[in-house]
């Protein structure tokens, strides 16, 4: 199996394509691949919690390593102790790691 | 074997339109202080971003001249990551698509800027160990 | 090395390009020996819709005489051997029949693309 990077520049708020993009995840992961999901932009909007963080939260649960870009969420004044649970900060060196350590890499 | 590696990044963004350019060049910056070499093919209006003419302005609306607002140019950091990726130990290579520089009128780039083709685009990714295409929406 | 390019932004410039840029970038990395499959999704596949017709435009009497065919561009690839997927569900979505299609498609539904990636050394998302 392999290795997915995946990175949501998108957020559900704005896009109703985010949904894809999660489901993708989550498929990957039940296909037996390991899945990291970068959010970054406005795509750590629904990390805050909210009534729209369910389909991140779900994400979690399925094993999808789910990060928000600390940039991203100083930006957007979100502060770490209002993540959902499981949705953990990190640099963006996490995409150069990634990227090293030979995900396949996709952004949207 | 070296953990560096080499990356081809694919960018479609104008300058100053929206945040994909940053983020592109957050994830450039993070690559090349690494000592990764990375090959940046720019394709659309990717090819203004290291366009030689952008100049920087005042802001009167917070009521600071030329100088104290220190206006960024994209050329200026895309010149001062390639300074230091060889630093690192790395490189930095710019490669505009010529027909996207041709119909934008953006031929004039900063130095160490190379005009190439989709042939480029697929060499690089061939002899790269990965590949980001960061889209245009 | 396999590539699967992935198309979602439909009509985006394709008037002043003449083109959609990333259907032409596969043509040309395809002539240039690459291993390429098109993955059509989103808007994307309304691509693959016959009778496309973006001509006569003109603006202050300056006509365009090179109006975009996407559905020739699409058929092309396929011709040039490049196979060419669109996704099932978003297909039906749009209210399209598979007879108002381009010849020549592969599908695969949204839950299959897991599957279909799992083929492809890299997913060029565009």
């Amino acid at each position: 199996m392999a290795s997915y990077l995946l990175i949501e520049s998108r957020d559900p708020f704005e896009s109703n394509d985010v949904s894809y993009y999660y489901d993708l995840a989550a498929g990957l992961v039940k296909d037996g691949n390991e899945v990291t999901l970068f959010l970054v932009q406005n795509g750590v909007l629904p990390a805050r919690k909210s009534t729209r963080s369910g389909a991140l939260a779900g994400l979690v649960q399925s094993g999808v390593k789910v990060y928000a870009d600390d940039f991203s969420l100083r930006e957007r004044g979100i502060a770490a102790g209002r993540l959902i649970s499981g949705v953990k900060p990190a640099p963006i060196d996490t995409v150069v790691d990634r990227l090293a350590a030979g995900d396949k890499t996709i952004w949207h | 074997m070296s953990d560096k590696k080499m990356f081809t990044i694919v960018l479609m963004d104008a300058p100053y339109e929206n945040a994909r350019a940053t983020t592109a060049f957050r994830i450039i910056d993070a690559a090349v202080r690494h000592g990764h070499t990375v090959k940046v093919f720019a394709y659309e209006g990717a090819v203004a971003l290291p366009f030689a003419k952008q100049a920087p302005h005042a802001n009167a609306v917070h009521g600071r001249d030329a100088a104290q607002e220190d206006h960024p140019n994209p050329k200026d950091w895309i010149a001062a990551m390639m300074q230091a990726a060889e630093q690192a130990g790395g490189k930095l290579e710019w490669i505009n698509c010529g027909l996207c520089v041709d119909e934008r009128g953006v031929g004039e780039a900063i130095a160490g800027v190379t005009r190439g083709s989709p042939a480029d685009l697929w060499k690089n990714a061939t002899a790269s160990d990965n590949t980001l295409v960061i889209p245009t929406k | 090395m396999k590539v699967l390019n992935v198309i979602e932004v439909a009509y985006r410039a394709t008037i002043e390009e003449q083109d959609d840029t990333v259907v032409w970038i596969t043509h040309a990395m395809k002539g240039a020996g690459a291993d390429l499959t098109v993955l059509l999704r989103g808007n994307a596949v309304s691509y693959a819709v016959k009778g496309q017709d973006a001509s006569g435009l003109s603006f202050g009497g300056k006509t365009q005489t090179q109006p975009p065919h996407l559905d020739d561009d699409v058929a092309k690839l396929i011709g040039k051997g490049v196979d060419v997927y669109v996704v099932e569900d978003d297909v039906a979505e749009r209210g399209l029949e598979r007879s108002e299609l381009i010849a020549g498609l592969k599908t695969v539904p949204r839950n299959g693309l897991a599957k279909l990636f799992a083929g492809f050394d890299q997913i060029w998302h565009w």
